[in-house]
């Protein structure tokens, strides 16, 4: 069973990490090089995390994707669960660099969080030249994976902390739910495990290692 | 070098949801029955409540066989093909599909048996759409009736009967068929939530009911009733209250002795002796050739394996595929018309956290022809489906009904708010068979073997796009009537890659326009059967399965029965 993080607790670390997105390059490649990334170069983990703060960033609301792992999620499933993006991940993290540093004269990871807004709205629209297929086609592959590593089960390395449970009120995993616990406004007691906290279950190969024939 | 081994009576290939159930009537009456699996055999700790795992990596079904014979789909035959997705809908595993499907056990209307005349007859000549190849069935829902509730018994499916022998109870669907018996178990309960919208739909007039589903609402047959636990959507179940074949049907088969099962076996070719009747078939198991004898085949793949096994099966006297010397494999092949669901949202939390895909009420009084289409430009309709079943990462995924953008700190504040009062609806639509739309081998794509795979040729046409819109507008008025605050119209797509695929081998009494007999056999080749949807030549507004299994059944039974005749 994991802890679970008190409501200040989880406040003093959102604050903490509000800081995160604005710090220049050389820290977050500090920070990468403190936990490598075990898929991702340095230059790409640094533009990735600070491309996840901005689709689900850390504010008053609590903590955001960078904060619950998304980046480090994506980063291991490059090696396991879709090893076949890897590619796709590093072309497309390139681009956008390349095209932050022509629109707005700077490195990605470094600009004001207003102007990454700006740019990750010129590929979600697909204004951004230089992605193939399309600025929009990564966006949405970046988006989905955003949300896997920030809401998904903890095994997989996002979802730290249950941050991603907690922002949207889901209350965890249950093996047998009552009639009363399926009342619209039950009171329901959070529970933070992952599904293999229960020993009940075996863990699988993940989608990219395929049988032989 | 091949293997041949010693021959069985029946060999029977996919041990899914409808070989699964076949097997059971095969081995009761002593018959040698082979069952060759391309999957292996799954447990309760295989079944984790793991979102990503299940509903966004593709598991189990990603790792398999039916994963490297992925069909490729376009629109029509003057369109380039579509991008070829990555994981397959369906999976390979003793249970097939049942492991993981939402168990959804409907039985047919009886208008879906008799589409052609009963509309005939009501509307005129005429009201058949341009270009269908639709065709009553051979036989009428009182002839598949007794089949339907063998299999609701031998799997142990839960609900509320709608007519009991011509009575009708208002507390289940007032507009099925005649049963003979009600349902072996009582419905699944009912959520706050289903209730509120069942409410609505009484005061709209229309008859909510609960849906019947192959899950335990107590305990059945020695096995746990459900526990609600919310990853019964593409997961399997983790105290087997889901009845798949795998923890109901075969089992049995088993115990008698008489069924011998291979797993990972990938069953190749079916082969034909110098009389052109099925003589076994031949499989690749860890590398090696496996040759079946036997003295009757049954293919109870999924509706593309079950074509492409038979357009890959070549031969002097079928140089088309076998039983195809008619040209009507891979015919009236249509999916389910399932896309296009209506999204609401609620200014209140909902509790779907919990429950299941077959946890719902449903409307059938826009289905089939249970409504007056007098005037109206289309025949056939749907079913309307709300039911309890989400999940954190599709929570977070939701629509924003265009109040919020789809990230950054506005799209936190609103999914945090919003993550649990959003719903979507399950829209199950007529879907007929049309002559341009149709299944064949792929001319270049192949699977790691140098075997084709299956190419979709298909499309929606008029008659389905205007039962969609027809129903998105019933489904907003019954969100909007049990509160919802915004609806959203989800897209209709194109006819790809289904859950719900039918056809390409259809069961008719006339040979010149179907593949099967009315028993399920080959009218080209006798000794060769085939289960499952590819014999259905209509959708209906309902999951397929429990139609498929009877079905199954059915021939089964007809196979023991005849055995002398069909064996030869």
């Amino acid at each position: 069973m994991k802890r679970r993080l008190s409501r200040r607790e989880m406040l003093r670390r959102s604050a903490a990490f509000g800081a995160v997105a604005a710090v220049p390059a050389n820290v977050l490649a500090q920070a990468a090089r403190a936990a490598p990334y075990a898929n991702l170069t340095a230059a790409e983990a640094a533009t990735l995390e600070a491309l996840v703060a901005r689709l689900i960033p850390s504010d008053a609301n609590g903590p955001g994707a960078l904060e619950a792992g998304a980046a480090r999620y994506i980063d291991r499933a490059l090696g396991d669960a879709f090893p076949a993006q890897r590619p796709t991940y590093a072309a497309g993290l390139a681009a956008l660099e390349t095209y932050a540093r022509s629109r707005a004269g700077g490195s990605f990871a470094v600009l004001p969080p207003q102007r990454q807004d700006e740019l990750i709205d010129d590929l979600e629209q697909d204004r951004a030249p230089g992605f193939t297929p399309s600025a929009s086609t990564f966006f949405e592959l970046v988006l989905g994976h955003t949300l896997e590593g920030t809401f998904g089960d903890p095994h997989y390395g996002g979802n730290r902390d249950f941050i991603g449970w907690e922002l949207i009120g889901y209350p965890g995993l249950r093996l047998a739910v009552t009639a009363e616990q399926q009342r619209m406004n039950a009171a329901l007691e959070p529970l933070q495990t992952s599904a293999y906290d229960h020993t009940q279950f075996d863990e699988h190969r993940a989608a990219g290692e395929r049988d032989g024939d | 070098m091949a293997t041949r081994l010693d021959a069985a009576d029946v060999v029977v290939v996919g041990l899914g949801g409808v070989g699964g159930v076949a097997v059971e009537p095969l081995a009761a009456a002593g018959l040698n029955v082979v069952g060759l699996e391309a999957g292996t055999r799954l447990s309760a700790r295989d079944f984790a409540p793991d979102e990503l795992r299940n509903n966004f990596r593709g598991w189990p079904h990603a790792a398999q066989k039916c994963n490297r014979e992925i069909p490729v789909h376009r629109p029509n035959a003057s369109a380039p093909d579509n991008p070829r997705s990555s994981v397959h809908v369906m999976m390979n595993g003793i249970g097939g599909t049942t492991l993981h499907y939402w168990a959804q056990s409907w039985r047919l209307n009886p208008w879906d048996f008799k589409v052609v005349s009963e509309t005939t007859r009501r509307y005129g000549s005429g009201r058949i759409p341009k270009g269908s190849t639709v065709e009553d069935w051979p036989f009428g829902l009182e002839e598949l009736e007794p089949y339907y509730d063998k299999v609701e018994r031998a799997i142990g499916v839960s609900g509320q009967a709608g007519n009991v022998k011509g009575l009708v109870d208002p507390r289940g669907n007032i507009f099925e068929g005649p049963r003979e018996r009600a349902y072996p178990m009582p419905p699944l309960r009912g959520t706050e939530f289903t209730d509120l919208m069942g409410n609505a739909a009484q005061r709209l007039g229309w008859h909510p009911f609960p849906g019947p589903a192959a899950v335990n609402s107590e305990v059945y047959d020695g096995r746990s009733a459900c526990l609600y636990h919310g990853f019964c959507n593409r997961g399997g179940c983790h105290v087997s209250a889901k009845n798949s074949t795998a923890v109901s049907t075969i089992p049995r088969a088993e115990r008698t002795g008489k069924l011998a099962i291979v797993t990972e076996a990938h069953v190749t070719r079916v082969d034909v002796d110098a009389d052109g009747r099925a003589a076994g078939v031949q499989y690749l198991k860890d590398g090696e050739t496996y040759i079946q004898p036997a003295a009757v085949v049954l293919l109870a793949g999924y509706t593309y394996e079950n074509v492409r096994l038979l357009l890959l099966s070549t031969s002097a006297a079928y140089p088309r595929g076998l039983a195809n010397n008619g040209g009507q494999v891979g015919r009236h092949y249509f999916t389910h018309n399932q896309a296009g669901g209506v999204l609401a949202l609620f200014p209140h939390k909902l509790n779907r956290w919990y429950g299941l895909p077959a946890q719902g009420v449903a409307v059938d009084d826009f289905a089939d022809d249970n409504f007056d289409h007098t005037g109206l430009d289309f025949i056939g309709g749907g079913n309307l489906w709300v039911y309890s079943d989400q999940r954190p990462i599709a929570a977070a995924g939701m629509p924003t009904f265009g109040r919020a953008p789809r990230w950054g700190a506005n799209w936190k504040q609103f999914v945090m708010e919003n993550a649990d009062r959003w719903c979507n609806s399950y829209l199950q639509k007529t879907t007929l068979p049309y002559e341009d739309n149709v299944l064949d081998l792929h001319p270049t794509v192949k699977d790691p073997l140098g075997d084709p795979v299956i190419r979709i040729t298909a499309d929606h046409k008029d008659n389905e796009k205007r039962i969609a819109a027809f129903v998105q507008d019933k489904m907003e008025q019954w969100f909007l009537e049990a509160g919802a605050v915004a609806t959203q119209r989800q897209p209709f797509g194109t006819m790809g890659v289904s859950t719900h695929a039918y056809g390409g081998t259809r069961m008719g009494d006339d040979p010149e326009t179907n593949v099967v007999d009315r028993w399920g056999f080959c009218h080209e080749v006798q000794n060769l059967g085939v289960l499952g949807a590819s014999v259905m030549g209509t959708s209906g507004a309902h999951n397929p399965t429990l139609t498929a299994q009877a079905l199954a059944w059915r021939t089964a039974e007809r196979l023991v029965a005849e055995w002398r005749s069909i064996a030869g």
